[in-house]
């Protein structure tokens, strides 16, 4: 079980939950397999999903773990939501607080917003994302990918590639790496780099084909359209040209190396789709992977409770 | 009614004073500052042994949100917080709802604080109208309603044509102006120094930058128009230190403020928890940059310490920290502060503590200093420096409690108040004009 009441940021498990939440996924995995997707583990248990920035694959990932594990789960979206009518975060907080509800997964544009609601709330908060700070489950998920795929990811290599400063998969994903005993390096062009790269346990290139043979994962970010306005780089084609992953820079990958992508992606921008077809990429095994990492961290932070006593 | 100040230690350093002594003071003025002085028939006796005697303290920036925002603070509930908190008088930054940037606005203020205020308030104006830093608001109308200086304070003045005219304009009025120096294309949105703090919490990043880009660039426009007077408010980063200390040994008339927080608090202090009372404008810094602020507050670089008393209501800072409100209240843990961390440890020499909190802001404004001298208005703070307080929300006698401070226990406070040889703070509690104002 997860000894934190919350899941905000990855710190909030230490290595060997990360650990025990991977293995159990793999059970979890397996049931999604089968015709009959179902377990009763969390009858009884409401969930909220509070999403108040839009997201499809986040949110319908958390609401099939909730689903499969028998939990009642209720989606609160910005569009429909009270947010709309000048609704404070903290009434919001209040007010399903007061309904009683077990966890919410939450998401938002703000980094740190997740702290509202546990200051106000009985209920275990799970990060969704939180703007520009962390997505822990998106970690977790990458996490399980890569241990399938390598075994493990202590002395790989991982280069993050992309708009890294504005990246709450990188926020999370780095630290994690870097604390399992990967080598992170963040390869970006300076606008895209964080303050203080160091801080969150990467190295730093600016030539992704200096370090690309180095790299047993590549891990690519989407790159947002309106972040590429010729600010912070020229064009999206430019950027392309010196960071996208294609066909050219695939010979330079090694063999057994890894392509990642949290999605959404932009085809043709940092990945284009010969790549997404290398057998090396493995975009949808992340998806996959998701459903089941985030039934065993509900599972893990829920299911361990008797009649709604805190474990 | 007389009042006679027994046995404390006056320090006043205007005129090399430092010794214990009584003060005598009758009709609103200092009678007599001398050794064991006799009561005057029917004089109030204060016993000021081991207390320090200063100047009164004077705040030149402080927000106290009337006309407009009176849901934070007013000019009534402000001033009694600083009455409480030490101070003689304030100067209220412009930047209310509407904005001070007109003679008729001044004298509105000016009005208000006659019938409301503890201590003296003296209105500063805007530097453009509306504080758009599009056109310059009627400085010569403003000044001859009572306006000090002017300030666009909230926001930095964008434009540099702007600033230039606005400083060819204040120079002709010789009145300073009291600058907030933010570059708004370089801030990007960033809410907390761009460092550390910002990568680890993931929140958009202010760089140093954003404010010693525009010090350098006004301390040079201030050079090719002429004597204009700058003031530098709430400094932050080093770089602007150093340029600051640059520009005065140029000889240029600049002079410059450091908050208590700036001076004792870093970005460290931000954790996970996203404490909304530690935002504030400019951000708390590196380690380094607070050390370079406190080493110029020393060496004179810095010339005074200013509280920006920034008042917020809960439903203004209880917010995503993007979205919350900048600034912390000061004006009632300024001196409990200083006296606290840089006083008592001997960091700071009371005579310093007296040049940065009494002197130095009276004479940036062109006000008259306080004198411990006969004929001289009686304005004085007396500081138990013993007195033990804990920064509470029901400690603060402010409206609003958004301190950064929140907690914090500390060592030295103010006991008694006078203004204008009225007590408005005795023994800790607010009387007269500071009870009044409390009350209203």
């Amino acid at each position: 079980m997860i000894k934190s009441k919350h899941l905000i940021e990855i710190g909030d498990v230490t290595n060997d939950e990360i650990y025990e939440i991977l293995e159990n996924a793999k059970t979890f995995k397996e049931i999604n397999d089968r015709p009959i997707k179902k377990l009763p583990t969390l009858r009884g248990k409401t969930v909220i999903n509070l999403f108040l920035e839009p997201s499809t694959r986040t949110r319908s990932s958390f609401e099939l773990a909730e689903k499969r594990l028998s939990a009642d789960s209720l989606n609160f979206s910005a569009s429909s939501s009270a947010t709309v009518k000048g609704e404070s975060l903290l009434d919001t907080a209040e007010t399903f607080d007061a309904m009683k509800v077990d966890m919410v997964v939450a998401r938002h544009k703000y980094g740190g917003y997740c702290r509202i609601l546990a200051d106000h709330m009985d209920a275990r908060i799970v990060n969704g994302g939180d703007g520009i700070h962390q997505h822990p489950t998106q970690t977790l998920l990458d996490l399980f990918t890569m241990q399938e795929r390598m075994g493990t990811v202590e002395g790989k290599t991982v280069g993050i590639i992309g708009d890294i400063v504005h990246s709450r998969v990188a926020g999370s994903l780095a630290p994690a790496l870097k604390r399992l005993g990967a080598r992170v390096i963040f390869i970006a062009p300076p606008s895209y780099l964080p303050a203080v790269p160091a801080a969150l346990g990467a190295e730093v290139s600016h030539s992704l084909d200096a370090v690309l043979p180095e790299l047993d994962v590549v891990y690519l970010l989407r790159i947002q359209g309106e972040r590429a306005n010729g600010l912070s780089v020229p064009s999206l084609r430019e950027y392309s040209m010196l960071y996208g992953m294609d066909s050219r820079r695939m010979a330079k990958v090694q063999k057994d190396a890894l392509i990642m992508h949290p999605g959404p992606m932009n085809r043709g921008v940092e990945i284009t789709p010969e790549v997404i077809a290398d057998p090396r990429a493995v975009v949808l095994d992340q998806v996959n992977a998701g459903v089941a990492v985030r039934m065993s961290v509900m599972y893990m932070m829920l299911g361990g409770e008797d009649d709604g006593a805190a474990a | 009614m007389a009042l006679l100040l027994k046995g404390g230690r006056v320090v006043d350093p205007a005129i090399e004073m430092d010794a214990v002594l009584d003060v005598l003071i009758e009709d609103g003025v200092f009678k007599e500052v001398a050794q064991a002085i006799e009561a005057p028939q029917g004089a109030k006796i204060i016993d000021c042994t081991s207390m320090i005697v200063t100047p009164g303290l004077f705040d030149l920036h402080v927000h106290l949100r009337e006309p407009g925002q009176e849901y934070k603070e007013t000019i009534a509930s402000g001033t009694a917080a600083a009455a409480h908190g030490g101070f003689t008088a304030v100067a209220a930054m412009p930047n209310t709802k509407p904005v001070i940037d007109d003679g008729a606005a001044v004298r509105f203020i000016a009005d208000r604080a006659k019938e409301t205020a503890a201590v003296k308030v003296y209105p500063l104006g805007a530097i453009t109208k509306g504080e758009k830093g599009e056109s310059l608001a009627e400085m010569a109308d403003m000044k001859a309603e009572g306006a000090l200086a002017f300030s666009d304070d909230g926001r930095g003045v964008q434009n540099p044509l702007m600033m230039r005219r606005a400083l060819e304009y204040a120079q002709v009025l010789g009145t300073p102006l009291l600058l907030h120096e933010e570059d708004e294309a370089l801030l990007a949105g960033g809410c907390i120094n761009e460092g550390l703090a910002s990568t680890r919490l993931g929140l958009p990043g202010s760089p140093d930058l954003c404010e010693s880009l525009p010090i350098m660039r006004d301390i040079e426009i201030a050079r090719y128009v002429g004597e204009a007077p700058l003031h530098f408010c709430h400094v932050s980063t080093k770089e602007s230190v150093e340029a600051i200390r640059r520009a005065k040994a140029a000889g240029l008339p600049v002079s410059a403020e450091a908050t208590p927080h700036h001076l004792l608090l870093t970005e460290d202090a931000l954790d996970a928890s996203y404490n909304t009372n530690l935002k504030m404008n400019p951000p708390l810094r590196t380690e380094e940059d607070r050390q370079a602020v406190l080493d110029g507050l020393l060496d004179g670089t810095i010339d005074c310490i200013a509280s920006d008393h920034a008042p917020h209501a809960p439903q203004e800072k209880q917010l995503e920290f993007e979205l919350a409100a900048n600034g912390t209240v000061g004006l009632e843990t300024t001196l409990s502060l200083i006296v606290d961390k840089l006083v008592r440890p001997g960091t700071m020499s009371w005579a310093q503590f007296v040049r940065a909190c009494a002197r130095r802001p009276r004479e940036i404004l062109g006000l008259p200093i306080v004198k411990f001298e006969p004929g001289e208005a009686a304005d004085v703070t007396v500081i138990d420096p013993e007195a033990e307080i804990t920064v509470t929300t029901d400690w603060l006698v402010g409206k609003s409690k958004n301190s950064a401070f929140l907690g914090e226990k500390l060592k030295g406070a103010a006991r008694e108040v006078i203004v204008d040889g009225e007590l408005v703070l005795e023994a800790g509690t607010l009387v007269g004009r500071g009870k009044m104002a409390a009350e209203l």
